[in-house]
């Protein structure tokens, strides 16, 4: 049984006060008023924010490393990985000077998410051999025209003075695999050991 | 001559801005009431607790885009929610607002007119107030609009004959057409109510189909006519029939009240207040406690039941409201004779 | 004030019976019907009848006036549906109709009419004194033209009702 609340069906004659109908009417008008008193469950958006599940998947952010070079190196494994279709990029090779701006030797020159297209899914955040990608806890807002849609990277690579906190979408698995800095990509460079051989 | 002139004017005045006033806040009431009974808090953000939402609507309203279609009779296209609204606003001046006051040796009753047909000149008009519906639904020359006309006029005419009798029932017991007599003669708890709750109840059934509210909404039933009589309006032509309906229920309110609740009297209220300004002020005080309840009542009604169906409509007011309210003069005759207040 | 008024009323109530009769679309025929109803009803008020002029918008412009409207906007009428005009016919109904005006203006030279204002009652159209002529002078009447009605909505009832032979 799915409810404690179901009632057996059958139909039979009516009794004079259940084809009045005016009972079943008050009976009603009591149930409405009830609600009437009862709490609301509005929430008042801008003012008030409902408290988001640990592993939200909200708008994406593209990475940055400590010292603020782009790690996103282009791939396009987060592409094929979306069941959505709705990543694109064009990738570029870096050119010297470059190197604090992008941690890998190539990287994505124009990186676009189409965000009526994408479902939220997470995959590009687990495809993704860079820690570039994640999804955040942040709602992507309405917009008055379709194009806004399309994210590009001045809406996804996160500023540099303020880093987004991608903290909570990393999971145990995640932090365990950070532990090995033999992998080129956990590595932590500093300003001065910035590989620059090609 | 001048001065009752003036005095008149400024009734009329009066009456016709807390109409208009009334029905623009009972779009933010019905909002509110709405989502208060849906658990949810309603429109919110124009002002605090959203006073300011019916300013902005009416805003809306006359900034947006009129559209007149082009195979429409025009003429009559503006003229049906001219009648509307006309018909409408043209109840309020029969229904006693107050008692008298007295004012440096004049007195003034808080009444526009006292004519001796006034139940009639009620009924008359709302007769008439189908019209607007009609001339708007016919001329939109759209399916739709049609059918939501011809449902409005078959309900109106079906329900107006119930609440005839409802009113004739009412009338033996108060022996007046006089709107005034019949709300001064319900001093103390001699409410209508009591001796004739039959004809209350078909009353208020009947007033809700007059009015086109739910359950009876049938004209602009949605999931099946679009927005029934109105589908083609647009703008202040479309807010002018939304604001009649509000209109209309404040004065079915207010009818109800006075016919049937006393009107602006109150049991027991003259025992603490002596000064007889003072207690026809209060009077009408308490009368509008009395509509805004009813109207409460119109908004509760409506988002608790569904929806009739059309046969269970024409059903509910030809096989039984009828006959009921038949039963019903005859039982205040019966009555009447057994009390002997007849020979 | 009263004789204006009465001009006033006539001349609506006389214009828009004449739009009834020339007005092209049967809808603005009705409306102008509607309006010719009103321009009585204000006569009937001018008489001191506030009853009759009362029950006149309400039985007349609120509940048969409607119905016709009704009846007219479910057939739709247009100008293809109109059921042709033979010169025979028209000339047939001019005939008959001057016949009807020349008998109306016979009757109405023959009838002497008083004029003479206020030789009745100024109460006599209120809904007291009509009542009191109603259910003692002129009871049978009443009652007979109650009757018909009862034969009428009977009648109506056995064409409603689904006939249970044909199926």
């Amino acid at each position: 049984m799915l409810t404690n609340r179901s009632q057996a069906v059958a139909k039979k004659e009516m009794t004079l006060a259940e084809r009045l109908y005016l009972p079943a009417i008050l009976h009603g008008l009591k149930i409405t008023v009830s609600h009437f008193f009862k709490k609301k469950v509005t929430i008042k958006y801008p003012e008030e924010k409902r408290e988001f599940s640990k592993v939200y998947r909200g708008t994406h952010v593209l990475k940055r490393d400590e010292i603020g070079a782009e790690r996103c190196t282009a791939c396009g494994l987060c592409a094929v990985a979306c069941p959505a279709e709705a990543i694109t990029m064009v990738a570029a090779e870096r050119k010297k000077g470059e190197e604090k701006l992008y941690r890998e030797e190539k990287y994505a020159s124009v990186y676009e998410i189409n965000m009526l297209r994408c479902i939220f899914c997470g995959l590009c955040e687990d495809a993704c051999p860079k820690e570039a990608i994640f999804l955040t806890d942040r709602i992507t807002p309405s917009t008055f025209k379709r194009g806004e849609n399309i994210y590009g990277k001045n809406k996804l690579v996160e500023p540099i003075d303020k880093p987004i906190d991608i903290s909570a979408r990393q999971t145990q698995a995640v932090l365990e695999f950070k532990k090995h800095k033999e992998f080129a990509h956990n590595k932590v460079y500093t300003e001065k050991q910035l590989p620059n051989k090609h | 001559m001048v001065s009752f002139i003036t005095y008149k004017l400024i009734l009329v005045i009066i009456v016709f801005l807390v109409s208009l006033l009334i029905a623009m806040y009972s779009t933010y009431a019905e909002r509110k009431v709405a989502a208060f009974l849906q658990d949810r808090i309603g429109p919110n953000r124009a002002g605090p607790f959203g006073i300011l939402q019916p300013l902005a609507d009416g805003v809306k309203m006359f900034m947006k885009e009129e559209i007149i279609p082009d195979v429409s009779n025009k003429w009559l296209f503006i003229l049906g929610p001219c009648i509307a609204m006309l018909t409408a606003c043209m109840t309020g001046v029969v229904i006693p607002w107050g008692g008298v006051l007295t004012i440096r040796g004049h007195e003034y009753p808080m009444q526009v007119t006292d004519i001796n047909i006034g139940i009639l000149y009620l009924l008359g008009v709302v007769s008439i107030g189908v019209y607007g519906i009609m001339i708007g639904g016919w001329a939109s020359n759209n399916k739709y609009s049609l059918l939501g006309a011809l449902r409005a006029s078959s309900q109106m005419i079906s329900y107006e004959l119930a609440m005839g009798f409802a009113i004739i029932a009412l009338v033996m017991h108060t022996g007046t057409l006089s709107v005034r007599e019949i709300s001064e003669m319900q001093t103390g708890w001699h409410w209508n109510i009591i001796y004739q709750p039959l004809g209350f109840l078909i009353f208020i059934i009947c007033a809700f189909a007059e009015t086109n509210r739910a359950p009876f909404d049938l004209p602009e039933c949605e999931s099946e006519l679009i927005g029934g009589y109105h589908t083609e309006y647009s703008s202040m032509k479309l807010g002018f029939y939304l604001f009649a309906e509000y209109i209309n229920m404040f004065i079915s309110s207010a009818v109800i009240a006075t016919l049937y609740f006393g009107g602006y009297h109150v049991p027991f209220l003259g025992r603490f207040v002596h000064d007889a300004n003072a207690l026809a002020i209060l009077g009408s005080v308490f009368l509008f406690a009395k509509i805004f309840f009813f109207i409460f009542f119109f908004m509760w009604i409506r988002w608790t039941l569904p929806r009739f169906r059309y046969d269970q409509l024409m059903h509910l007011g030809w096989k039984i409201l009828i006959p009921l309210s038949l039963l019903n003069v005859a039982i205040t005759g019966i009555l009447m004779y057994l009390t002997g207040r007849i020979h | 004030m009263t004789l204006y008024l009465f001009y006033f009323l006539s001349f609506l109530a006389i214009i828009s019976a004449l739009m009834v009769v020339v007005s092209k679309n049967p809808v603005n025929s009705v409306l102008f019907l509607i309006i010719t109803f009103f321009a009585i009803a204000g006569h009937y008020v001018l008489l001191n009848a506030q009853f009759l002029a009362a029950v006149h918008i309400i039985v007349y412009a609120g509940a048969i006036m409607v119905l016709f409207l009704y009846v007219i906007m479910m057939m739709n009428f247009s100008k293809e549906s109109e059921p042709s005009k033979t010169k025979l016919s028209q000339i047939v109904a001019t005939v008959a109709g001057g016949i009807f005006l020349i008998t109306l203006i016979g009757a109405l030279h023959f009838y002497d009419v008083d004029m003479s204002p206020g030789h009745s009652d100024p109460g006599a159209g209120l809904v007291g004194a009509l009542g009191k002529v109603l259910f003692s002078k002129f009871l049978l009447p009443f009652e007979i033209s109650s009757l018909l009605f009862l034969a009428a909505m009977t009648g109506v009832v056995l064409l409603g009702k689904k006939n249970n032979d044909n199926s």
